[in-house]
């Protein structure tokens, strides 16, 4: 029908070329890879043998778990949400585990499918509760958090049971020998950039843009056209499965505890915001959400090398939160 | 029929007012004597609101002066006009849902008693000011969440009356009641006028006008037309007032008489909570303008169309096949779009790119994993075609003007291919160039055969565009009207002074 508007305007008309973007605006990646960057260096100061390919590969095993959370935590937050299940549900996955395979190695690959579908149940939860009966999602995932606290303290009778196959824990700890260059490529590794490639094509197909959009104006996004409870629970369902996949990591290699996930959810929503990711939705990317999971480690690390306590870690964090938080305001607003 | 006593209560002289540059309020005066009902009658936009806003405080006028009882006075704040004996009654009342009527009436300045609130004197002063009113039926400790639209109205009333009110603005006060409460408010109206309390009548109900009211000013274009005694007016004189003005704009050439199509869109007996049963045929090839106040069930009706708030009764038929649409994303599936009024909160998602913004109806409604580079270039040459001036596809929308905006939306549209498409206010808030621009392109679609469906506050742009035009009233159709109709005819239909639709041309 409209053969006539489809004729194109000679472009030079209008001028509309691509880009225009800048590289600087609210929700850019470009402050947290400079961030990184200088933290990367000053690591490599304290510690010279930083960039052989092991420790670097070491490293980045240990950040695995956190960039996975941060990118299932990305996808609920850019939609306008939070999930503040995660942590618990990490402990609740770890603690299932290990009381399940009880030292079975046959019984790992059904459990680990159990764990997969265990995250993804619980993020439809999240995701129904919040679009279908309309309850702020902080409000559904707090108390999805504290279901699954005190669901697990009950089912283990108050300390965990049982005990990881050695098969199970080879995600987290273990890796492909023999690589040139890199020695031993870990599992952790190779997890990762499986997660970081899918995430980034979410976001680049039209689901990922539908998300932003949906993030940004729900009501607009709507009345386009798009089903906005569904695209949230996605989000949600994404978080859940992310959530599994970081537990398994976890549980390989650090041990079978009730503290295996506490404050991940805070840490995981920190490198977000840190990546550049506005809360409240529809701004920032994938990319610089992980980024973020990988400089707080980074910061972890350094603070650890310089010799400052543990605990003053998460005063940090929440330094960083309310950093972010007010800088992206305060550009916002100019 | 009322005292006029010398001395005005409230006179406004040379009143003024400019919000960036666009004056909205323009040399107006006006005189509210006590017992006077005056009313404030023009069309939307015409500076009724702007004026009452100005007389309650909330805004300052930029020219002009203001005198209560003959002493000139400045009210810098809601609370000074509260203080000086204003009182306002908006069309959204504000009121705690889950207080009494008495905390409600009394709210901040408690009666105390040792430091603690004296329930007591506030329940029977309130009584006293219910009755006052005439209204016995409402007791003092009632939460005012259980009672009705119309009894929450009498506590807003008497609310303003325990602050001493001597001058009483009234908001479009029949807009939330039903049939029958509006006699309960006539009395009540009537009522304090004999106490002396001058009232500020706004509304565009021309019935309510004459029934309460002892003198009229005319607003248009924010300026005064004229005022005058009700007794002298009539509906006829009243509306031409109101519109008179000439048709300066260009608006491209109509359909050619009979050169509408088939019949796309059909409506028997649709309704919904909003909307009485409607009937109504929609074209091919047709721009077919619906007009009627705010509030008329214009906007409704697109909705209900679109399935934001659906239909509940009756039927909707597409190019004659029945359908039911229960969501936007049923209408846009089923090739109807929908360019909303409100743009910014329910238009555009502003801090995503003028492309994403443009792709969006298509990804949501036909979503693939891999970008489609067809739909990209589709897309760009559609923001090209309707001439979208910005920065590049990549710029942020939030950055355009109001009517590259517009555009956009339109391009998001179109990539749709609709059959039916429904236009809200499609120029409000949009520059004189890139309304000319909007309106080619309706009257293009159109030609393409497409069926137009087009809401409109501005009757130039209602009677310039359409082939056909419908005016609804109270979420009914009050009548239809043919091409090039007069602004007095859809006024007339728009404010129930005409009644009957052989309403001349």
């Amino acid at each position: 029908m409209s053969t006539e508007l489809a004729t194109p305007a000679p472009a030079v008309a209008s001028g509309l070329g691509g880009g225009g973007r800048s590289g600087w605006g609210v929700g850019s990646i470009r402050p947290v890879l400079i961030i990184l960057a200088l933290l990367l260096i000053a690591v490599g100061i304290r510690q010279p043998d930083f960039y052989d390919p092991p420790v670097l590969l070491a490293f980045l095993k240990r950040a695995a778990p956190l960039i996975i959370l941060a990118a299932g935590q990305y996808f609920v937050i850019v939609a306008g949400d939070f999930d503040l299940s995660v942590g618990s549900l990490v402990t609740a996955e770890v603690v299932i585990a290990a009381r399940l395979i009880d030292g079975d190695p046959a019984a790992t690959w059904p459990v680990i499918a159990l764990l997969l579908g265990f995250g993804l149940l619980i993020g439809l939860v999240n995701g129904l509760v919040t679009t279908l009966l309309q309850v702020p999602s902080f409000i559904t995932t707090l108390g999805m958090y504290l279901v699954l606290v005190g669901a697990v303290y009950t089912w283990t009778g108050g300390s965990p049971r049982g005990a990881l196959s050695e098969e199970f824990r080879m995600f987290g700890r273990r890796g492909i020998d023999g690589v040139p260059v890199l020695g031993q490529l870990p599992y952790a590794v190779l997890v990762l950039s499986g997660v970081a490639v899918l995430a980034v094509l979410a976001m680049r197909s039209d689901f990922g843009k539908v998300l932003l959009a949906v993030g940004d104006n729900p009501r607009a996004a709507r009345v386009t056209g798009a089903r906005t409870a569904r695209v949230r629970t996605i989000a949600f369902l994404a978080s859940g499965l992310l959530a599994a996949v970081a537990a398994i990591l976890l549980g390989g290699f650090g041990g079978v505890s009730f503290q295996v996930g506490q404050g991940l959810e805070f840490t995981a929503i920190t490198a977000v915001v840190l990546g550049g990711v506005v809360l409240g939705g529809g701004r920032g990317s994938v990319a610089g959400a992980m980024l973020g999971a990988l400089t707080l480690q980074t910061l972890l690390t350094l603070l650890n090398l310089l010799g400052v306590s543990g605990a003053l870690s998460s005063a940090v964090q929440g330094l960083i939160i309310l950093a972010a938080v007010a800088v992206g305001t305060l550009r916002r607003r100019t | 029929m009322q005292p006029d006593s010398d001395q005005p209560l409230l006179r406004m002289r040379g009143v003024g007012k400019a919000f960036f540059g666009v004056r909205v309020l323009d040399d107006v005066d006006l005189d509210l004597h006590p017992g006077q009902v005056h009313a404030l009658v023009g069309e939307n936009g015409a500076g009724k609101s702007t004026l009452m806003k100005i007389a309650s405080g909330v805004y300052q006028p930029d020219a002009g002066t203001l005198e209560l009882s003959g002493k000139p006075v400045t009210l810098p704040h809601p609370r000074a006009a509260q203080a000086a004996g204003i009182g306002i009654i908006h069309q959204e009342f504000n009121l705690l849902p889950e207080r009494t009527v008495a905390e409600n009436v009394f709210l901040g300045r408690e009666p105390l008693r040792r430091g603690l609130v004296d329930r007591r004197a506030m329940h029977a002063r309130t009584a006293e000011l219910l009755a006052g009113v005439g209204e016995t039926a409402i007791a003092p400790q009632t939460r005012v969440g259980r009672l009705g639209v119309a009894q929450q109205q009498v506590v807003e009333i008497v609310k303003a009356l325990a602050l001493d009110a001597r001058v009483l603005i009234m908001d479009e006060p029949t807009a939330s009641l039903a049939e029958h409460e509006v006699e309960l408010l006539y009395n009540l109206v009537r009522r304090l006028q004999q106490r002396g309390i001058g009232i500020l009548y706004v509304s565009h109900r021309l019935t309510e006008v004459f029934d309460l009211s002892g003198r009229i000013t005319v607003l248009k274009d924010g300026r005064r037309v004229t005022t005058l005694d009700t007794a002298e007016a009539t509906p006829d004189t009243l509306v031409r007032h109101m519109v008179g003005r000439e048709l300066s704009h260009y608006f491209p050439e109509r359909a050619a008489p009979g050169s509408a199509g088939a019949a796309r869109l059909q409506l028997a007996a649709a309704g919904n909570g909003r909307l009485r049963p409607v009937d109504l045929e929609l074209r091919s090839g047709e721009v077919l303008g619906i007009g009627g106040l705010q509030g008329s069930g214009r906007s409704a009706l697109a909705r209900a169309v679109f399935g934001i708030d659906g239909f509940r009764t009756g039927q909707m038929l597409l190019d004659g096949v029945p359908v039911r649409v229960r969501s936007p994303r049923q209408a846009v599936r089923a090739g109807i779009a929908y360019v909303t009024e409100d743009r910014k909160g329910e238009g555009l998602a502003l801090s995503q790119s003028v492309l994403d913004n443009a792709l969006l109806a298509q990804r949501a409604v036909q979503p693939r994993w891999f970008a489609r580079a067809a739909r990209t270039t589709t897309v760009r040459e559609l923001l090209d075609a309707v001439e979208v001036h910005a920065a590049g596809t990549g710029q942020e929308i939030r950055y355009l003007s109001g009517g590259n905006q517009q555009k956009v939306i339109l391009a998001r549209w179109l990539a749709m291919k609709p059959r039916v498409l429904l236009f809200d206010e499609p120029t409000r808030g949009i520059d004189v160039g890139a309304k000319a621009a909007i309106h080619d392109l309706i009257r293009r679609l159109a030609d393409d055969g497409a069926a137009v469906l087009m809401i409109s506050s501005e009757l130039p742009e209602l009677i310039g565009m359409s082939d056909r035009i419908v005016v609804m009233r109270d979420g009914a159709i009050a009548g239809e009207l043919p091409a090039g109709a007069s602004e007095e005819a859809v006024m007339g239909l728009a404010t129930g002074a005409a009644t009957s639709t052989e309403v001349p041309a």
